[in-house]
């Protein structure tokens, strides 16, 4: 325990009360740097990132205690401090000696507050670095000069273009292991703008630095007369930050509205571009209506002008409708809206993305639900090399056409990243799975109008004296599916009912012939058997569709393409022992064999439905019973006439 | 072009947050510890819904050992504000008549808050509760994010926790977990002193130095604010002019001695200080891994 802190001198209250009113006075004015910062640990990123906090008296001594305790124990400087101790963080990773989040760190000079992301640079934490990028105006890219520009550097740089960060600082580290050479410095910073001019990276600052020595980290170190350039800190503290926000055109995602009284009506949110004033013209989208803005309300009172990166209040001239989601634009310079889009997606999840799985898709302040198609091509984040794939797994990034259940407004991610990007959250786990870059709308969403037709669904239902609706038979191979469904549509046949049976015969040997049983296409199996299935209860028929279809967010998923109320899960409840020991067919016995892959129940997971609308319990019902109990349902619910 | 000051930026990133919640979210709350981060959190609160007032209430866990001027500056605010402001008390502790005291900071720490906090939060079913840690108090706060996930037990847990890319945050969850929202992550405490500055922001008087009766005691001045304090054999309180750094429990604050009794003067004093501002918690001084592990069970 640290001793009670010295007692600040006493310094005469009326000098203090000015030099500190000047002092806060300078500091109104300091602007905000972010920056990320790339390498290994063995780069000394972390001791980079240390000596700077350290250096800019941000280390206090009960920190700087712990830290000499921390060194003497599992330091590597051989009990010299070790700053790189100062900013691994959990006890786990401290313990392994690296590093496996983003960290965020704080420093401040006279001129300005950084922020740090300081993310690692394992091959395996492309998500992290991808995380620490999308909020960093700046990377510093180390390289250990031993080593020059490594397939690492190389990775980093990428995803760095690729994020849209357009300003590098590329720190060759370890000069004190060259001898500071001159030679050696200007060999790697020749050959890492010859790469960086490849992907679009321009503004590059090479300093030669030692972090462990502390040169050209603060002030130009006397070792290396031949730099002329500025240390490490001085360039962060002087290097322009604004990024173009401001000359973008306006745009404001509206996050939330705000109706405190009937006489007021603001529409809240973070400018992600440009600037408003009052009277400027505006369009709505997407419905694309259009008004004045009256007032731009704050809490410290009205303003004339509110500009990129401030969170205001807008107030309308006109009543219209807006809600959460949409995005106030200039009337003259309205963004896109669209549908399908080309997107670069970066995936972060343990489990691989599923073509033609639906997944929320979160872009501003909208959610919506999206479907992935197959990646057109993976990139290798080493080579650059684009491969073909048939998915993305972690840490993959790839160029995939997404579709979505509305139209959206957006602008392309190099436009304006904050209305191009967006993160895709798994349905089930509710984890954020993926973040996306949106490159280009496929089709404009004004040219695809439904046809509107004047026999619709009701007319059709009506004709055929039903409601229309899919009875969606779930559960293991053997539970008696398919035997329960045909009865059930023999029963709903004779009492004059319009239905159609879909099941793994007439679908696996037809539609779905070209498809195997992995995840993905399972998922794509059920996906087209639910598609097939919406067109029919819009032809007004009673579906039966009798599948395995062992996941919940594909039932899910089938549950939604429909109107509400007219699907109804059964879920056919057989104990695995119990269908194993039927074994119509003989597929357990081959299964766990080993003869056939992938089969639910044994090696490939079967998912309960939760809240089944009618439940199954075939230990205790036999099959006429069961067909009997759904077509009682069916009547009681009024999709069928009792007769 | 209009250049944004840093701390213009970080209000606008906590608006924006904030915002996000009351749209996303069902039934958020604002745990309100009185301290100076809670009284910048309230502002930015009032700013973020200006001219609806904050649409969620105050919530504050008293684990009934707190400086009397913090439950009267805590009540006026309120009042003032006319704010709807909910106060837990962890009742079974108080009936087993767990105290710092009797039973150590660790038990009452425990007892009074982690599970106060737990309790209060099942009661009224939050599924959002907004908190002011930041991430420059300490080397483990350093990865936590803005929207940081608990389990139905409250629990943290480092692996569920969710990747946060620009300004998205995803605020989904399965039922009964909720969220804990940091909207100061990326604020140091220089931040929030320049900013109480600057928007003359109300907070606990304590924060200035006055003279106080204290005890020393392992190193620490702790003040006599009741008469629950037990005096050890030959412990006289001494009038001393001191002024705490942070506050919570008074047995659990060790108190600076300091003239610093403006904002001009508290602010130069930091700058000069040569300790954290984690070094008056008395909580803290276990292993160097402690914050980590009291987040993993539920402690803010």
């Amino acid at each position: 325990m640290a001793s009670i802190a010295d007692t600040a001198s006493a310094p005469a209250a009326d000098s203090t009360a000015a030099e500190v009113a000047a002092y806060l006075k300078s500091h109104e004015h300091k602007s905000l740097l972010r920056f990320i910062t790339c390498g290994s640990v063995d780069d000394g990123k972390s001791t980079l990132i240390g000596r700077l906090l350290y250096e800019s008296k941000l280390i206090f001594e009960d920190q700087l205690a712990a830290l000499e305790a921390d060194s003497k124990k599992v330091g590597t400087q051989g009990g010299d401090l070790d700053f790189a101790l100062l900013v691994d963080g959990l006890a786990a990773e401290r313990e392994q000696g690296i590093t496996i989040d983003v960290a965020y760190r704080f420093f401040h000079t006279e001129n300005r507050k950084f922020i740090v992301a300081d993310t690692p640079g394992h091959e395996l934490y492309t998500r992290n670095m991808v995380t620490g990028a999308s909020t960093a105006d700046l990377a510093v890219i180390l390289i250990d000069a031993r080593k020059g520009v490594l397939t690492q550097t190389r990775r980093h740089s990428y995803l760095v273009a690729l994020m849209g960060i357009r300003r590098v600082v590329l720190a060759i580290n370890k000069m004190d292991l060259v001898d500071y050479s001159q030679e050696i410095f200007g060999r790697i910073d020749e050959e890492y703008r010859d790469f960086a001019r490849q992907i679009g990276l321009h503004d590059i600052t090479s300093i030669p630095l030692s972090a462990l020595k502390g040169d050209n980290v603060l002030v130009r170190s006397e070792i290396t007369p031949w730099y002329d350039g500025a240390a490490l800190m001085e360039h962060l503290e002087n290097v322009e930050v604004g990024n173009n926000s401001q000359s973008r055109p306006f745009r404001l995602p509206v996050q939330w509205v705000n109706r405190p009284r009937h006489d007021f009506r603001g529409f809240a949110g973070t400018i992600a571009g440009g600037a408003i004033h009052p009277g400027d013209r505006i369009r709505v989208l997407p419905a694309g209506t259009e008004s004045t803005v009256d007032r731009v309300v704050t809490y410290d009172g009205d303003v004339e002008e509110a500009v990129a990166g401030e969170s205001v209040t807008l107030t309308l001239k006109d009543e219209i409708d807006i809600s959460r989601g949409d995005i106030i634009t200039p009337n003259n310079n309205p963004c896109a809206v669209a549908d399908q889009f080309e997107t670069t997606i970066i995936w972060m999840s343990e489990e691989p993305m599923l073509t033609g799985r639906t997944y929320l898709l979160k872009i501003g302040a909208k959610t919506v639900s999206a479907t992935v198609a197959h990646p057109k091509y993976k990139v290798n984040v080493n080579t650059m090399e684009q491969l073909p794939a048939k998915t993305l797994e972690l840490n993959e990034i790839g160029v995939v056409n997404i579709g979505l259940d509305q139209p959206i407004p957006f602008d392309a991610y190099e436009d304006n990243p904050e209305t191009g990007s967006f993160i895709l959250i798994d349905r089930l786990s509710n984890n954020t799975i993926g973040a996306g870059l949106l490159h280009f709308a496929l089709r404009r969403s004004q040219n695809i109008h439904w046809q509107a037709l004047d026999v619709d669904k009701d007319v059709r239902a009506t004709q055929k004296n039903q409601k229309p609706c899919i009875l969606w038979f779930t559960g293991l191979s053997g539970a008696g599916k398919s035997t329960i469904a045909n009865l059930v549509e023999k029963k709903l046949y004779t009492m004059g009912c319009h239905t159609y049976t879909l099941d793994g015969d007439n679908v696996r040997h037809g539609l779905n012939k070209d498809l195997g049983f992995t995840d993905a296409d399972r998922v794509e199996n059920i996906r087209r058997v639910a598609e097939v299935s919406r067109l029919m209860v819009d032809a007004g028929l009673i579906v039966l569709v009798s599948f395995i279809s062992p996941f919940r967010s594909e039932r899910r998923m089938a549950r939604e393409l429909v109107e509400e109320g007219e699907f109804l899960e059964v879920f056919v409840d057989t104990s695995l022992a119990e269908a194993e020991k039927r074994d119509p067919k003989g597929l357990y016995k081959k299964a766990r064999a080993g003869q056939i892959k992938n089969f639910t129940g044994i090696d490939s997971p079967y998912e309960a439905p939760e809240n089944p609308e009618i439940r199954i319990d075939t230990g205790s019902l036999s099959a006429a019973d069961a067909a009997d109990a759904i077509v009682d349902h069916l009547q009681k619910t009024g999709f069928v006439k009792a007769r | 072009m209009k250049e944004l000051t840093h701390l213009q930026r970080l209000e606008a990133e906590s608006i924006h947050i904030m915002r996000e919640v009351v749209a996303e979210c069902d039934n958020p709350v604002m745990l309100y510890s009185i301290g100076k981060d809670s009284s910048v959190m309230l502002h930015l609160a009032l700013k973020a819904f200006y001219p609806a007032k904050p649409p969620f209430p105050l919530l504050h866990v008293d684990t009934t050992w707190k400086f009397q001027e913090m439950i009267k500056f805590r009540d006026e605010t309120a009042e003032r504000l006319g704010l709807d402001l909910l106060v837990h008390i962890n009742q079974e502790g108080v009936e087993q008549g767990v105290g710092p005291f009797t039973h150590g900071s660790q038990v009452h720490t425990d007892i009074m808050k982690t599970q106060s906090l737990k309790q209060a939060l099942d009661k009224y079913k939050f599924d959002a509760a907004f908190g002011g840690a930041r991430r420059d108090e300490e080397k483990s706060r350093a990865k936590e994010r803005v929207f940081s996930i608990r389990s139905a037990q409250h629990r943290w847990d480092p692996k569920k926790q969710r990747p946060e890319l620009w300004r998205l945050y995803n605020t989904r969850m399965a039922k009964d977990e909720s969220i804990r929202v940091f909207p100061l992550s990326n604020w140091t405490e220089l931040d929030i002193w320049q900013y109480i500055y600057l928007e003359d922001i109300p907070i606990v008087p304590l924060y200035f130095a006055a003279k106080r009766p204290v005890v020393e005691r392992d190193g620490t001045l702790i003040m006599v604010d009741d008469g629950r304090m037990p005096l050890k054999e030959g412990e006289v309180p001494q009038e001393r002019m001191v002024r705490f750094r942070t506050l919570g429990c008074y047995p659990l604050t060790g108190a600076i001695e300091s003239k610093a009794d403006t904002l001009p003067g508290i602010i130069e004093e930091m700058l000069l200080s040569k300790t954290s501002e984690r070094q008056g918690r008395v909580i803290d001084h276990d292993a160097s891994a402690s914050m980590e592990k009291k987040k993993q069970e539920g402690y803010f």
